[in-house]
């Protein structure tokens, strides 16, 4: 639907018109980051939102807190430590039974609470699934501004937040700000941004917030939570190697060969478009634009072309390998390493030689 | 009600020019017309940069200056003969065509098609995109009554099926109507769009405002087949490409990519298009067969109109006017029978045929009917031997290097004579004056 | 039932080009289509329609010509489509988008009975944002359920709804009530081809079309450039990766290829390697 990305041409007119902050906006202080735990585990977008966090702060002049929800209050200051650790100068703690699963519902309501009683002027989210089911609801609750899926953010000359992200696909980017209405909110991609260092011992203040809520009055439940490791589907946008085939492997048979090698390096296996319609894979193993989008540290590709459907879901992956036949193949455009080879003969010695290395560097260790 | 609905007056297969001109015209008169189109919209399956003629638009829609996606108008037309190194050229350009109404624009079909699509429309006809026909629907003595498309549900009636399905359409083969198209009758053309900001182009074209320029050339840039190549200038972009008879690409070695990679690299060619963004590559078949090629055009039932008739005049790189006219008489024909309440059979139909004769397509396509078969038979010499020796006696002529300009000019007609005889040069002016005339 | 499927008019990104000295996007014959992602939307809407007789109405937000996607929708087999599109519009970030969207849809619900369920595409591949659908549920009290890969149970008669929820590290069971907005997943489903019938249907069909005005806005501050209070201030070209792919030009056997690229990735990503071993610990000791 409509994109916070205006294509405008950005020169003259209102778009650089700098009002006054309402007054009642002039209390708002300090850089917040909502943290994301589920299953009891911190998500290190959370983190990485910390170190960016502490620089905003710091340029600001401002505190940086982190504000943590959930059910377990001996895990949620194990949560308020890591936070510490990595920077927080405070957190905001929400311990209810109705927080024990992400819900919108519950963390919505908590977490615009939080914000509305201690004012933040600037509220950071990581860009994952749970980030952006919360911002979204949390901004239009408190109809201010939100930036969706930042790659970079700054403090301006005077003051604001200064977000960048991509637009069309990567096409373009742009900044944009929230210039008169408080928090200015952004939401930023997991390992877009480093992870700051850890500084053990760190500690800081921690305020307990008491939700207003009660479990009997939330509508959703939560019935049921399969985690991935428990279960066979494709867990491609969350898996750390992904090895995709496309039509260049010529034949479903060929397709083994990207099963095999997934197999040695303990990664999610995948392919193009193509090979969704002819059939080899299913539609949840399908890689890219209207498939599943990857971060994964290390893709290698075979025979796939790199068409700019491709490209868009696979382009955050810190390294990519392509193998194909056509040295002009788009795809080599945006890997990383290429070699022109066909990859049904070099996959099965891939293969090999990554078991083999793989073996040794166990044996090594 | 829905089976009352699903019979129309008329049914026109195809959404390009030559559809667009019938489904219009028909429209217009107030037949009530479906027209069935394979892509997803009129235009998308063709992004490419292309030259409308205005007159056979302008008998159709004579306003369309004020509202259709135009390019730049053309002032200057460069033809090219081209060997490895170099080109002679023939540059004409005038003032003249800098006129109120202009004679001929570029376009970019894909804009283009969309537009005319989108009048097609406002005239009344129902558009289906996405839909292809698959086969048509005859009774009992072989008479077209309909079409059947590839979505699930019931035929489509109508008196007459118009095929404005292209150079490559298949419903009028697989029914029967039109053999397969013969590779020699056919050209493939492959194009690219290079973006360039307007002010690079007409700095680089020497152009103002909406100025267009149109280069066509041949020579060994074809590698020996028949076929030419072009540059059209948009406003924001440059069409390049290259074409060639699809059986001299089925005997050669080298594909249509390769030639136009290096049509592009030829010094003539590369600066023009420095520093420009690439995007689209598109190959499409032109029908070049000529007069000899065109098919039987109507029967009972129905009409063949456009690059489906072969309507192309290969000599001159007319297309698209040949297809507006075509669409616009056949619609006229269909519009008469249906006002008379006559039949649209093979008799009544023949109309369409004998309206033809007597405009510039019939009689354009009976003048050209042996070019065909002459660069056919020819290739050699006109596509290589020829664009050489022009170029050759061209550096011999300008260059100055102490010989004089006597011993230059025998040189020169040394090395024709020494490439083609006397009697074979003779012979191709001949032939040449001939297939003209 | 009701279920109302927002989509969005999208220029293919396909053919996307920027302006080479503007920085502009290129527009100009740039085809538009259906955002992807809402297809997923639509087509499940239609499954729902299949089971429980539905009724469906596709909205879509965009300049006058976005009729074209919202017709497409009508072809796929959706009952009704609805055009909200008024030039106070233009610049909408996604809080005036989901304003907007959700005044249509409350206009929608009077005209045509309160959908039960709307439906929106995970994000949109030209903003990329995620953000209308949540903003759409938080303005209507829809309870809120994002990135969903299947719907379970639909209990029009207890008014409930039970969904598949892809969370972070896992599959959420949730249950709720309706009336619900639901953002599909993509490659939960494929996209149907409509019928003959639905086709020449949807030529003919009338798009109903509204203004700012005929959803009832009265306050036109609260859309469009100034009902967002985000501002865009820059707009650039994203500096081009210095260097196309490293080319690993490895000689002889196939074997001896295969060596020089686990040692390319190795020697690039150290990281990598030690994580590779400790999985493959897990996996074969």
């Amino acid at each position: 639907m409509a994109d916070a990305a205006k294509p405008a041409p950005a020169k003259g007119g209102r778009a650089n018109t700098k009002r006054e902050l309402p007054e009642h906006f002039k209390a708002y202080k300090h850089v917040w980051v909502a943290v994301e735990i589920e299953h009891g585990a911190v998500h290190s977008v959370s983190f990485e939102l910390l170190g960016e966090g502490r620089k905003l702060a710091d340029k600001r002049g401002v505190d940086l807190a982190a504000v943590v929800m959930g059910d377990d209050r001996e895990a949620l200051g194990k949560a308020a430590q890591d936070c510490f650790e990595y920077g927080a100068d405070c957190v905001y703690i929400a311990c209810d039974p109705a927080l024990k699963h992400y819900r919108n519902e519950t963390s919505t309501q908590v977490l615009t609470d939080i914000v509305n009683t201690y004012q933040p002027e600037i509220l950071l989210l990581g860009a994952t699934n749970l980030g952006r089911d919360l911002a979204g609801s949390v901004a239009t609750t408190l109809k201010t501004g939100l930036t969706a899926d930042s790659t970079e953010l700054a403090i301006d000359e005077d003051g604001s937040l200064a977000a960048t992200r991509p637009t069309f696909g990567g096409s373009l980017l742009c900044t944009i700000f929230t210039l008169n209405f408080r928090p200015q909110m952004a939401t930023v991609r997991p390992r877009v941004m480093a992870m700051p260092e850890r500084e053990e011992g760190r500690t800081g203040r921690i305020v307990e917030f008491t939700p207003n809520i009660a479990e009997d009055d939330v509508v959703t439940k939560v019935l049921d939570f399969i985690a991935d490791r428990d279960s066979d589907t494709a867990a491609l946008p969350y898996a750390d190697v992904v090895v995709a085939g496309g039509r260049g492997l010529g034949s479903v048979e060929n397709f083994q060969l990207v099963k095999e090698l997934a197999q040695v390096l303990g990664a999610e296996y995948g392919g193009s478009r193509p090979l969704v319609q002819k059939g080899w894979i299913t539609s949840d193993r399908q890689i890219g634009q209207t498939g599943k989008t990857i971060r994964p540290r290390l893709y290698i590709a075979a025979g796939i072309s790199g068409a700019i459907q491709h490209r868009v879901g696979v382009e955050g992956a810190d390294l990519i390998l392509a193998i194909n036949t056509d040295p002009r193949a788009p795809i080599f455009e945006f890997a990383h390493l290429g070699i022109v080879a066909d990859a049904v003969t070099l996959l099965p010695a891939l293969t090999q030689a990554f078991a083999r290395r793989l073996r040794v560097t166990r044996m090594a260790s | 009600m829905a089976e009352m609905e699903d019979a129309f007056d008329a049914i026109v297969v195809g959404a390009g020019p030559s559809g667009n001109a019938a489904a219009y015209t028909l429209a217009k008169e107030g037949l009530s017309v479906l027209q069935i189109e394979r892509g997803e919209y009129a235009g998308s399956k063709n992004v490419q940069g292309a030259i409308l003629y205005s007159d056979a638009l302008e008998k159709i829609i004579p306003e369309f200056r004020e509202e259709a996606p135009l390019e730049r108008h053309v002032i200057e037309q460069r033809m090219w003969s081209m060997d490895d190194t170099s080109h002679t050229g023939m540059h004409y350009r005038s003032g003249d065509f800098n006129e109120e109404k202009p004679n001929r624009y570029t376009i970019l079909r894909a804009q283009f098609d969309k537009w005319f699509s989108a009048k097609v429309k406002e005239a009344g006809a129902l558009v289906l995109c996405e839909t292809t026909v698959t086969e048509l629907v005859k009774d009992l003595t072989g008479r077209v009554i309909g079409v059947r498309t590839d979505r699930q549900g019931n035929p489509i009636f109508a008196p007459v099926v118009i095929l404005a399905e292209g150079v490559n359409g298949l419903v009028g083969q697989r029914s029967g109507l039109r053999p397969e198209i013969a590779p020699e009758s056919v050209a493939l053309a492959v194009k690219e769009m290079h973006f360039l900001p307007r002010e690079t182009i007409e700095a680089r074209f020497n152009l103002k405002g909406n100025e267009g320029v149109v280069i066509e050339a041949m020579g060994t840039i074809t590698r020996g087949m028949t076929g030419t190549g072009f540059l059209y200038t948009n406003e924001e972009s440059i069409s390049v490409g290259i074409g060639c008879i699809v059986s001299d690409f089925a005997q050669g070695e080298v594909t249509p990519a390769e030639l136009l990679e290096a049509f592009k690299a030829h010094p003539s060619i590369a600066p023009l298009l420095e520093g420009s963004e690439v995007k689209e590559y598109a190959a499409h078949l032109i029908p070049e067969g000529g007069y000899k090629a065109i098919p039987q055009l109507t029967g009972d039932g129905w009409i063949v109109v456009g690059d489906a008739g072969q309507f192309v005049n290969a000599v001159h790189r007319e297309g698209s006017n040949l297809a507006m006219t075509t669409g616009r008489i056949a619609a006229e024909t269909v519009v008469a029978l249906h006002r008379k309440g006559e039949a649209m059979d093979g008799y009544t139909l023949k109309e369409y045929e004998r309206r033809l004769e007597a405009t510039f397509v019939m009689k354009d396509l009976k003048k050209y009917k042996g070019i065909p078969g002459l660069l056919d038979a020819n290739k050699a010499t006109f596509f290589g031997t020829y664009p050489r020796l022009f170029s050759q006696a061209m550096q011999t002529w300008f260059r100055v290097d102490g010989v004089d300009k006597k011993t230059k000019e025998k040189a020169i007609l040394k090395s024709f004579r020494d490439s083609r005889s006397l009697r074979g040069l003779l012979g191709d002016a001949w032939r040449v004056a001939r297939a003209w005339r | 039932m009701h279920i109302v499927v927002c989509i969005k008019q999208v220029p293919d990104s396909a053919q996307i080009r920027v302006h080479p000295v503007t920085n502009t996007i290129m527009r100009q014959g740039v085809p538009t289509i259906i955002n992807p992602y809402d297809l997923f939307a639509l087509e499940e809407a239609l499954r729902l329609k299949d089971r429980l007789g539905a009724s469906v109405t596709a909205l879509c937000m965009g300049p006058p010509t976005a009729s074209e996607s919202l017709r497409k929708a009508l072809t796929f087999g959706a009952d009704r489509a609805v055009l909200l599109t008024d030039r106070y519009f233009a610049g909408s970030d996604t809080l005036a988008t989901s304003y907007a969207l959700s005044m249509a849809l409350t206009k929608i619900g009077e005209e045509f009975g309160t959908p039960e369920i709307v439906f929106t595409g995970k994000q949109t591949i030209d903003g990329d944002t995620a953000q209308v659908g949540p903003g759409i549920a938080s303005r209507l009290k829809l309870n809120q359920l994002t990135y969903i890969s299947k719907i379970v149970v639909t209990d029009l008669e207890a008014g409930r709804i039970t969904v598949e929820r892809r969370a972070e590290t896992g599959t959420q069971v949730l249950a709720t009530k309706l009336p619900v907005l639901i953002t599909m997943l993509e490659a939960t489903n494929e996209m149907r081809r409509g019928t003959i019938a639905q086709a020449l249907e949807a030529a003919r069909a009338e798009i109903i079309t509204w203004n700012a005005a005929d959803v009832g806005i009265e306050d036109l501050t609260r859309c469009g450039l100034r009902g967002s209070p985000t501002i865009v201030k820059k707009v650039f070209a994203p500096t081009a990766r210095s260097e196309a792919a490293e080319m690993i030009a490895a000689e002889g056997t196939m074997d001896a290829k295969a060596r020089a690229v686990v040692d390319a990735i190795f020697g690039r990503a150290p990281g990598v390697e030690d994580d590779l071993t400790a999985r493959a610990l897990h996996h074969y000791v």
